[in-house]
């Protein structure tokens, strides 16, 4: 089957000379006064990601307003002027780079009623950035957000303590804030958490160490975004791979092809491994993988492959490979989770949706909402209204077909899926499964 | 088991699995071909999604009349390469028939017109589904723009409709009349594809490349001169060392100055006009572009 010249490698391509060394994500939230929009202005300066263009703008608008400096939130503050126009408030990305690390910011406001907005941008990010105004403390909106990234399954947060130049630079301040944050963090499940002291405005600690706490022993932001270790679960997890599409080219040179196109979910794969097809649990080996043309002897979390099989089996879109030695998914058609209500609609009771769960699509109705979330005290208390807007709720899904999934903890994308409106095609939800 | 997984790998992995999931939820899908670097390289990774399948949709190309050859030489080379399909829409065909009408003047072109064009194209061939080389960091209106963006069933874009994206999940449900259109390569940067072409061996238009080329001083650039631009009396064309940083009709697509005949020389240069754009700030020179403008056209 394997009609390729080129010897089959581990690892498809080189690392890149001269280039970055790995992705970072990251998600941000915050108010528009906390000083978050300042913060993100001086990294994509620092990180030379302004442009001239923008940059003359910049100027001449804090002309304008009268500041002197030339005021670094005019880089993403877009969402205020939006507010007032009434234009959807939404994720807005970012990019920039150093040496060291390319970075996306999926950049959120972070107010209650945007709460659909933060689990949008949460559920691609790898590591939650939360300002913290030194003078106000450990807040509602400072717990929402750890909590969000609990839920979310972002294991690292960085807690920036921000505008320390207006509490004097002060070590106690910083501790104390430091122990009240810590705990919340430890509730809301996240493993990680790194505490920055800095000024955004005035740019202590972002890039450059501040002189003004020589008590910190600690790296600045950037540095820290660039060295920082993002445990994945998914690396080392049970081989997971839902496929994508069936590729047949039907031609001479390929006449017996039949690959399963699709991106490596979690864990690794071999050439050889057994492998479990789901639904259904046939099984089959491992017979051959492609990155592109690239014949390759194993493959990783992460990679889009093309795996071929020893058997025909009855594998198409939406089936989802396990390695068969490794724990399997479960199979059920009904699925316990946490929903997000995405639509501006509210949930009409009894209502039929597809569900999407990596690249399998069944139908499925909500067959009990148990439990609503208080989004000011965190506690999931129960409720018999239709879910609105913003609402996180504990549901069951019942489902008109088996669907073999993860749960949400274990695996973020066997373990997550959205309910989409047959007949206007809106995702009006996003679920995590619950174990 | 050490993981080499350079940022590069991980957004080629996301662009052929966005790729891919636009051929699995579409029934008429196209790559949007404008002969640009952004195209080339959605291109590059569509035949890599399906390798060693042929690439299973057509390439698109809205055909303003107003080409370099040079572009023209290079499509039609890579659809042979590929065994692919070609669909072009004709902007002459559009004026012809009376569905679009020509610019007059000077400084007349065929940019705005392009997009009449466009949609009877998707019309015609019945597509549900275009995807192109736009990336979100290339302005700041596009910093919201979907991997999957609905159009509704008059072709436009509706900010206040999107629909949310979460995790991988792109959700490509439509009613009759509507399209999307998809951005694989949405999370790259501008120097992300720069390293890709040259990490991947992407042969490119000799465009790209400082050579030189006869070309006029106008609105702030090097525009080349060809039969389908009239040269005003205070105009002069003069040869110089040129490249093209973006590739377009050719009464548009202006040039910069430039010694960069390699790619590594490009890279190199596109890397250091930040930095010094940056460390030219105090410069006192104005930009007709203003966040506020390219924020209305881009929301409105």
């Amino acid at each position: 089957m394997n009609t390729s010249t080129q010897a089959p490698v581990d690892s498809p391509t080189p690392s890149t000379p001269n280039g970055p060394a790995d992705l970072l994500r990251f998600t941000t939230a915050g108010s528009v006064d906390d000083g978050k929009s300042t913060l993100i202005g001086r990294l994509l300066y620092d990180a030379k990601s302004v442009l001239m263009d923008q940059w003359e703008a910049m100027e001449r608008t804090s002309q304008r307003k009268g500041l002197s400096h030339v005021d670094l939130s005019l880089l993403t503050d877009g969402l205020k002027d939006e507010r007032e126009q009434g234009i959807t408030i939404d994720v807005a990305y970012r990019y920039f780079s150093t040496p060291a690390r390319t970075f996306i910011i999926a950049d959120t406001p972070g107010h209650v009623q945007y709460t659909r907005n933060m689990v949008t941008g949460a559920s691609t990010a790898d590591v939650a950035l939360l300002l913290v105004d030194a003078r106000n403390g450990v807040v509602e909106q400072t717990r929402r957000h750890l909590f969000l990234a609990g839920l979310l399954g972002l294991p690292v947060a960085v807690v920036c303590i921000n505008k320390m130049d207006l509490v004097d630079w002060s070590e106690s301040v910083f501790q104390t804030l430091c122990a009240d944050a810590e705990r919340v963090a430890r509730e809301a499940g996240v493993r990680s958490v790194r505490f920055i002291p800095l000024s955004a405005l005035l740019g202590d600690n972002v890039v450059d160490r501040s002189a003004h706490m020589p008590w910190y022993t600690g790296e600045p932001l950037l540095r820290t975004l660039e060295t920082l270790e993002v445990p994945r679960p998914e690396n080392d997890g049970p081989f997971r791979l839902s496929v994508q599409t069936v590729l047949r080219p039907h031609t001479t040179e390929h006449h017996d092809f039949r690959g399963y196109a699709g991106r490596v979910a979690s864990g690794s794969i071999a050439v050889g491994d057994p492998i479990t097809a789901y639904p259904g649990g046939l099984t089959s080996r491992v017979s051959a993988l492609w990155l592109g043309n690239q014949p390759l002897t194993a493959a990783h979390r992460g990679q889009s492959i093309t795996l071929e099989l020893a058997d025909d089996l009855d594998v198409a879109r939406g089936s989802l490979l396990a390695h068969s030695d490794q724990p399997q998914p479960v199979e059920s058609q009904q699925v316990d989770a946490t929903l997000c209500w995405l639509d501006r609609a509210p949930q009409v009771p009894g209502a039929k949706y597809a569900v999407r769960c990596a690249t399998a699509e069944v139908r499925g109705l909500l067959d009990t909402v148990d439990r609503v979330l208080d989004l000011h005290t965190l506690v999931y208390t129960p409720t018999a209204d239709p879910l609105r807007t913003n609402d996180l709720a504990h549901v069951r899904l019942r489902l008109a077909k088996p669907l073999a999934t993860d749960a949400y903890a274990t695996n973020r994308v066997t373990g997550a899926f959205i309910l989409v409106d047959e007949a206007t095609g809106a995702t009006v939800a996003a679920g995590m499964i619950r174990a | 088991m050490s993981l080499t997984y350079a940022h590069l790998d991980e957004l080629e992995a996301e662009a052929i699995y966005v790729i891919r999931e636009a051929f699995a939820q579409f029934e008429h899908p196209g790559i949007l071909f404008s002969g640009g670097k952004d195209s080339i390289v959605v291109t590059h990774l569509a035949a890599k999604a399906f390798a060693p399948a042929k690439l299973p949709f057509p390439l698109v190309h809205i055909d303003t009349g107003h080409n370099f050859p040079e572009t023209m030489a290079y499509r039609d080379a890579l659809v042979e390469r590929l065994g692919a399909r070609l669909v072009v829409g004709s902007v002459q065909a559009s004026i012809d028939g009376g569905s679009a009408r020509e610019e007059t003047g000077a400084k007349a072109n065929r940019n705005r017109i392009q997009t009449v064009t466009l949609l009877e194209t998707i019309e015609r061939e019945r597509f549900d589904c275009l995807m192109g080389g736009a990336r979100r960091d290339e302005e700041k209106a596009r910093a919201k723009e979907r991997f999957f963006s609905h159009r509704d069933d008059f072709g436009q874009w509706d900010p206040k409709n999107q629909r949310p994206e979460l995790w991988n999940l792109f959700n490509g449900k439509k009613r009759p009349g509507e399209h999307f259109r998809v951005f694989p390569i949405s999370n790259w940067t501008e120097l992300d594809v720069w390293h890709y072409i040259r990490r991947e061996g992407i042969e490119l238009p000799e465009l790209y490349f400082a050579r030189p080329r006869n070309v006029v001083w106008r609105n702030n650039t090097w525009l080349p001169v060809s039969e389908f631009i009239t040269l005003l009396p205070t105009e002069a064309p003069e040869t110089r060392s040129i490249r093209f940083r973006t590739l377009g009709d050719i009464t548009i697509t202006g040039g910069i100055a430039s010694d960069a005949t390699e790619l590594d020389d490009v890279i190199r240069e596109i890397e250091s006009s930040r930095q010094t754009e940056r460390g030219n700030r105090e410069d006192d020179k104005r930009s007709e572009n203003s966040m506020e403008e390219r924020k209305r056209e881009g929301y409105f």
